[in-house]
């Protein structure tokens, strides 16, 4: 019995087993087409879920104009400010912050402030009231030179009838615009990993029912570790949402080919602006953070679904998975519009929104490491949650004891100790 | 081998350990499912090469001791070892298994299933469709080889099945209640499959409730009741725990000779019925024949397995088996 072989598959090659089996039932099945019509639906979602996201995108984020004065004239133009203010409304003006001398504030560095992306200040008034210099992308100088233009009138005159000449000066654009813009990237692709994921990953909850209602699964459990049939079952899963998605992006593509830019979607697409990791990269890590997020997430539903013994168990499990979906997106829609350091880390060590956020930094930061280490860090709840989900079944479902299980480091140290003392 | 195993061995267990080397050896097996205690300090040895059946009415515990014996689920309490093996997975790839609950993916197709579960057991796609075709065809179902699992017969798909559950070739195959849902005919025919097994040295393990396979098929059974075993061994020595019943029937209806007969003799009918004396029929037909008792017919009957079942698990037990589907007592 001694030179048996030990005949056992890794892990890897059961689980590849399982997944080669279910990727091919998919796809060879007529059902597929229907889910490759799936995002019809999720294409409404989408539109109306990105002109929320603007909609409280535009509220917290506005620039506003850095302005440096005598502290007469900054006086004067706040008095002007809050008339207008009045009269047309907060949200139809643009608001300055006020940087007086006077107040301690130190000398304004216009290049300075208008490069940091992590200011506000999307132009700068300097000067005096009698010959103000305004300073900012062309841009926002279209937009601004009116109202600007209006309330150094008000602020000298108390009316809006002598305007005084206002000098510009355009830059090529501003710290706080390419953060803003590259927030847009942000939000759409945020937006976009959060559909797909939706879309996709609640397929995992039915995974196992399948096996469970055909009794395959005891085939399964004795040839092979539970872990590997997990494994399996959540890799073929993200190789048909990846091939749904290849098909759907390439769909989209062939039709912007042949009948042209329909709908602006090419337009959109090109006006978007340059994410900090650039865009192949960006693409890269798009693709990685969905499939961690898919596999994360699949990893839970496909524990919570295992533990389902039918589908009307799995279609009332839906909806709260559905609900949890939500709620990480808004969570790092939060975070990305917050700003706050300490929230972005959150998102990030919150497993299960961490791709959203690494996706959202992948937008707007330039450095390439972190996502490195974010993706070490996510494999490890991948493989955390698929143990844990696999033990679960084991033990809820299969009702598995614990006196053949593999013993622990620990337990393994102390027996060796133990029999040392004998 | 990091685990000792303990020491009980049973009785009747020595006559099957004695063969050879062990397939499978189970010490203290316990699985409890929330207040059920479904095994209860379950011992069994199944010796390399033999055809060994684990017997028990429904619900005795036949199913959760193969599905610990396989790793499918781990017990409570107790040691098993399969190959030398304590964690079956290991050595997945030399044991087939047939689930009570047969279970097959409906759109699969015949072939592909059976290149499926070799593939689960370490056998390369190609090879086990090659193999798989080679068994469809001995079975006379080459024809069924592209047909999908949906669309065979239940018969046709418990054969695939458990055509699947031998293509890797495997040294141990365990079967459980293979014969439920079989007509006449594949009954029969799954008995000429695993005598041919075990003549290639296969070992084969499976559970029933109907005696006559066990009696038909085994060297050693284990027999299972409320959870417990207890009786694991050979059949011979299971049969000779009931001693052999004398059968006789005289001409005389009474006389003298009649104080000859042990005091265990009843009579039923035109019959008188006893256990054969220690010491031999001979002495008694002496006796017989001088008392002139007219000796019509004298017969020895050796105690079947279900005497044996009844003998050692009891009444209650033997009535459940009774309730089996398949005809339980037979």
């Amino acid at each position: 019995m001694a030179d048996l072989p030990t005949a056992r598959l890794s892990m890897l090659q059961a689980a590849f087993i399982v997944a080669r089996r279910d990727f091919l039932a998919i796809l060879f099945s007529r059902s597929f087409l229907f889910f490759l019509l799936g995002p019809l639906f999720p294409a409404v979602v989408f539109a109306m879920s990105g002109g929320l996201g603007a909609a409280k995108h535009d509220r917290i984020q506005e620039p506003r104009i850095a302005v440096q004065m005598p502290s007469a004239d900054i006086e004067r133009l706040l008095v002007g400010h809050h008339k207008l203010e009045n009269e047309l409304g907060r949200d139809r003006i643009p608001h300055f912050i006020l940087l007086d001398r006077a107040q301690g504030h130190t000398e304004l560095d216009v290049e300075a402030a208008l490069a940091d992306p992590n200011g506000q200040i999307g132009a700068t008034l300097t000067g005096t009231l009698d010959a103000p210099v305004l300073t900012g992308p062309q841009q926002k100088l279209d937009a601004w030179r009116g109202f600007v233009a209006m309330q150094l009138a008000v602020a000298r005159n108390g009316s809006d009838l002598a305007y005084p000449t206002l000098q510009m000066q355009t830059i090529a654009t501003s710290g706080v615009e390419t953060k803003n813009s590259r927030q847009d990237t942000a939000q759409i692709s945020m937006t976009l990993l959060f559909l797909l994921m939706m879309l996709l990953a609640g397929m995992v909850l039915s995974n196992l029912v399948e096996e469970k209602a055909n009794k395959i699964i005891e085939i399964l459990a004795a040839a092979l570790p539970m872990d590997a049939v997990f494994l399996g079952k959540l890799f073929a899963m993200l190789a048909v949402s990846l091939v749904g998605i290849a098909v759907w992006f390439s769909a989209v593509g062939l039709v912007i080919a042949i009948s042209g830019d329909m709908g602006g979607i090419g337009m959109v697409l090109a006006g978007l602006p340059t994410p900090g990791v650039g865009w192949p990269l960006f693409c890269a890590l798009f693709v990685l953070n969905f499939s961690m997020g898919y596999l994360l997430i699949g990893s839970i539903f496909l524990s919570i679904g295992a533990l389902a013994s039918t589908v009307r168990e799995v279609q009332t499990l839906s909806m709260p998975v559905t609900m949890l979906q939500l709620f990480i997106f808004f969570f790092a829609s939060f975070v990305l519009v917050d700003g706050a350091p300490i929230m972005e880390l959150a998102a990030i060590l919150f497993p299960l929104s961490s791709p959203f956020a690494m996706t959202a930094r992948a937008a707007q930061e330039e450095s390439l490491w972190p996502h490195l280490i974010a993706l070490a860090y996510q494999i490890a709840w991948v493989i955390l949650f698929i143990r844990w989900g696999s033990r679960l079944f084991r033990t809820r479902v299969l009702k598995s004891g614990g006196a053949g299980r593999r013993r622990s480091w620990r337990e393994k140290l102390l027996s060796r100790r133990r029999k040392r003392a004998a | 081998m990091d685990m000792a195993l303990g020491d009980r061995e049973q009785a009747g267990n020595a006559a099957v350990t004695q063969a050879g080397p062990l397939a499978i050896e189970a010490r203290g097996l316990v699985k409890r499912f929330d207040d059920f205690l479904a095994v209860d300090g379950v011992d069994i040895s199944v010796p390399e090469g033999a055809i060994y059946g684990v017997l028990g009415p429904n619900g005795a515990g036949k199913t959760t001791t193969l599905r610990m014996l396989l790793g499918i689920i781990d017990p409570d309490a107790g040691v098993r070892r399969v190959f030398g093996h304590d964690r079956p997975h290991d050595i997945a790839r030399l044991i087939g298994y047939l689930p009570e609950e047969r279970g097959l993916y409906p759109a699969m197709k015949a072939i592909e299933a059976i290149a499926f579960m070799g593939a689960l057991r370490g056998l390369p796609l190609a090879e086990g469709r090659r193999r798989g075709l080679e068994l469809l065809e001995a079975h006379n179902m080459a024809a069924a080889a592209e047909r999908q699992i949906r669309h065979l017969s239940k018969g046709m798909a418990q054969t695939v099945q458990l055509l699947g559950t031998l293509v890797h070739r495997p040294r141990l195959v365990v079967l459980d209640e293979p014969f439920s849902g079989l007509d006449a005919i594949n009954q029969g025919k799954l008995e000429r499959l695993i005598r041919k097994l075990a003549d290639e040295g296969t070992t084969v393990i499976f559970s029933t409730h109907v005696i006559h396979h066990a009696e038909r098929l085994c060297e050693g059974v284990a027999i299972i009741a409320g959870g417990k075993v207890p009786y694991a061994g050979s059949v011979e020595a299971a049969r000779d725990r009931i001693p052999a019943q004398v059968r006789l029937e005289t001409r005389a209806r009474e006389g003298a000779w009649m104080a000859a007969l042990p005091s265990d003799a009843r009579r039923e009918g035109d019959f008188f019925m006893f256990s054969l004396p220690d010491g031999g029929v001979e002495p008694l037909l002496r006796q017989l024949i001088e008392g002139n008792a007219g000796i019509l017919s004298l017969s020895i009957e050796r105690a079947g397995l279900h005497d044996a079942f009844v003998h050692i698990a009891g009444e209650a037990a033997a009535a459940q088996l009774g309730d089996g589907a398949d005809g339980g007592l037979n």
